[in-house]
């Protein structure tokens, strides 16, 4: 367990490094940042602020210094928003991601666990059938095309909910809703399928013939086994998540990370692209270090060893 | 069984018995109802974007004035000349979702191939000579899924300037891994077993080995795989497009359609929602392929 810990930390640090070279990489992939920030300038004043920002050293030695202060959460300044610190810029929005993120989470689990599971228990089942179909449909659909369909009947037909904004309840609903319906379908047919895995194991027929009943037999005893593989996925797919909380911000203008992190793509504001780049991709390696904790805690099998 | 040929190949699967297996295959899908509908959909759209000049009914770029927020045809004040109505400017909706499948065609399709090309070489690379190099590339995978893909295209697509070229690179090196990965595990199970072994000891050369022995028997699952990246691939350039660093051309592309149509949502409903069709119905009819694709090659998986 200890050697498991060890190596698992080690691989986090390693690839914490390298999620720094490819932020690195993203403001020199657009050949001279100088010309960015002051496009209109005499070469000679270009010059000096490259010699300023550090630009004209060696490129091992700017990254060594971006991972330093990237470690201490700097980034640099914006070249837009009053040239407000671009961290802060990106952290102040944080919360409005988080939320919106673990609201569809939610919203996805409470549809994808108990449909998944009555369609595992049932096979071939018309629920099992039609839940088929909608998965295929939801993987299919392009996220911010629902988003807008969504916008169209509810907003426009039926004029219930808020086009778009963040402030009220009302205004959480729909971003909410096509951010589940983007990550419902996939957890669902993991529910389904690792349920099926287990349903006819010889221990679960065991806990039937001894009485019990049949819905305890499924939520307590396969349920149990089914939810390390969900654990496991969730973790692998929070990248995706974060990808789709991305674009639903844009389609309903909140005012999050993703919003800022697409605004700042467009101006070419490089700090707070790398900024919000950078935190985005920590949170997943965070998220996927602590699925793997998890996953050895959770199981036996592994922990014993 | 194996068997060894006097030419130092080694016949364990004679020829018929493949062909055998790809006509089974090939039975599978066309009896099943949904892989024909899909392909049937995938039929279509193929034939549209490489006959699009000919098969639109309009010029895809030309405005009229006049003409612009025609609704569909069904609906009230539509004109049959515009089958699904007009933009803002005037211009064809229709056309513009034929010409747009183009794009998306193209995209989705090289991507994939870019990434085969790096995930299959670096998954045989990793196998094979193993050791520090495997860690190396393992721990490349790990850093590229750590990043939420869509956000790095866009800040790559954004930094090296919009072009289809750099969507299909940056959508291609983002999803390489899972090629990587199928294939590495493929050679590490392969190479101890006796018919390697014994095609080594015939004195095939390591590249021959990869080639006829090895990359072989990861067919079936590069295929299934690649079919449905290329479904994602699609997805991800018109999410690319949407959020405005498309192409960078005034080719229209459906993301972009769906894009421009969203700031129209309350005047024109059609102006996003049928791109957005198009999309839905091309990706969802590649996923049935692919997943028909998986239970034909794979009786085991359900």
């Amino acid at each position: 367990m200890t050697a498991f810990l060890v190596r698992r930390v080690v691989r986090f640090i390693v690839v914490c490094a390298g999620v720094s070279l490819v932020t690195f990489a993203i403001l020199h992939a657009s050949g001279d940042p100088v010309a960015l920030i002051m496009p209109e300038a005499p070469e000679a004043d270009r010059a000096m602020l490259r010699k300023a920002l550090g630009l004209t050293d060696p490129l091992p030695v700017q990254f060594v210094r971006f991972v330093g202060s990237a470690a201490t959460g700097d980034f640099g300044k914006s070249f837009f928003h009053h040239g407000q610190p671009a961290f802060d810029l990106v952290l102040e929005r944080m919360p409005t991601t988080i939320l919106l993120t673990v609201a569809s989470m939610v919203l996805a689990l409470l549809v994808a666990l108990p449909v998944g599971i009555y369609s595992a228990v049932r096979r071939n089942s018309v629920v099992d059938h039609v839940a088929t179909v909608v998965v295929f449909l939801g993987q299919s659909m392009p996220v911010f095309w629902t988003g807008i369909m969504l916008i169209l009947l509810f907003a426009v037909q039926w004029r219930l909910l808020p086009v778009s904004g963040w402030g009220s309840w009302a205004a959480l609903v729909l971003p909410t809703i096509t951010l589940g319906t983007f990550s419902a379908p996939l957890l669902l047919r993991i529910v389904r399928s690792s349920m099926l895995e287990v349903v006819n194991l010889d221990y679960v027929r065991t806990a039937r013939a001894k009485g019990v009943s049949e819905w305890r037999v499924i939520l307590r005893h396969a349920l149990k086994n089914a939810a390390l593989p969900l654990v496991t996925v969730t973790g692998l797919q929070f990248g995706l998540l974060l990808g789709g909380a991305v674009i639903t911000e844009t389609v309903f203008a909140v005012p999050g990370v993703g919003r800022l992190i697409v605004g700042a793509i467009r101006q070419l504001d490089f700090p707070v692209v790398q900024a919000g780049v950078f935190l985005l991709a920590m949170i997943v390696v965070t998220v996927n270090l602590v699925v793997d904790v998890l996953y050895v805690y959770l199981n036996p099998t592994i922990r014993i060893r | 069984m194996a068997v060894v040929l006097p030419s130092g190949t080694l016949a364990y699967e004679p020829a018929a018995v493949r062909s055998a297996e790809r006509s089974r295959v090939w039975r599978k899908l066309v009896r099943n109802p949904a892989a024909l509908l899909g392909g049937l959909i995938l039929f279509v759209v193929v034939g549209a974007a490489v006959a699009a000049p000919w098969v639109a009914p309009h010029d895809p770029a030309r405005q009229s004035l006049i003409r612009r927020f025609t609704p569909p045809v069904w609906a009230e004040g539509g004109n049959p000349a515009y089958l699904l109505g007009t933009d803002q400017v005037g211009r064809d909706i229709l056309s513009r979702m034929i010409h747009g499948a183009r794009i998306s065609l193209l995209v989705g399709v090289s991507a994939v191939a870019v990434s085969l090309v790096v995930g299959v070489g670096l998954g045989l690379a990793s196998g094979f000579v193993g050791g520090r190099l495997d860690t190396v590339i393992m721990t490349v995978v790990d850093i590229t899924l750590s990043f939420p893909q869509i956000l790095l295209a866009l800040a790559f697509v954004a930094a090296l300037g919009p072009s289809v070229v750099t969507i299909i690179v940056v959508l291609g090196l983002t999803g390489w891994e899972r090629y990587a990965r199928v294939v590495r595990a493929e050679v590490l199970a392969l190479r101890e077993k006796d018919f390697i072994e014994a095609a080594r000891a015939m004195g095939v050369g390591w590249g021959r080995t990869l080639l006829r022995h090895v990359l072989p028997n990861t067919f079936s699952s590069i295929v299934v795989m690649s079919t449905l990246q290329v479904a994602q691939a699609i997805l991800q350039e018109a999410a690319l497009s949407f959020l405005g660093v498309g192409s960078g051309s005034a080719y229209p592309t459906w993301g972009q359609m769906i894009s421009l149509g969203r700031d129209f949502v309350t005047v024109a409903w059609w102006l996003p929602t049928f791109p957005g069709l198009a999309i839905l119905l091309t990706v969802l009819a590649i996923n049935l392929v692919g997943d028909r694709l998986r239970d034909a090659i794979d009786p085991r998986a359900t």
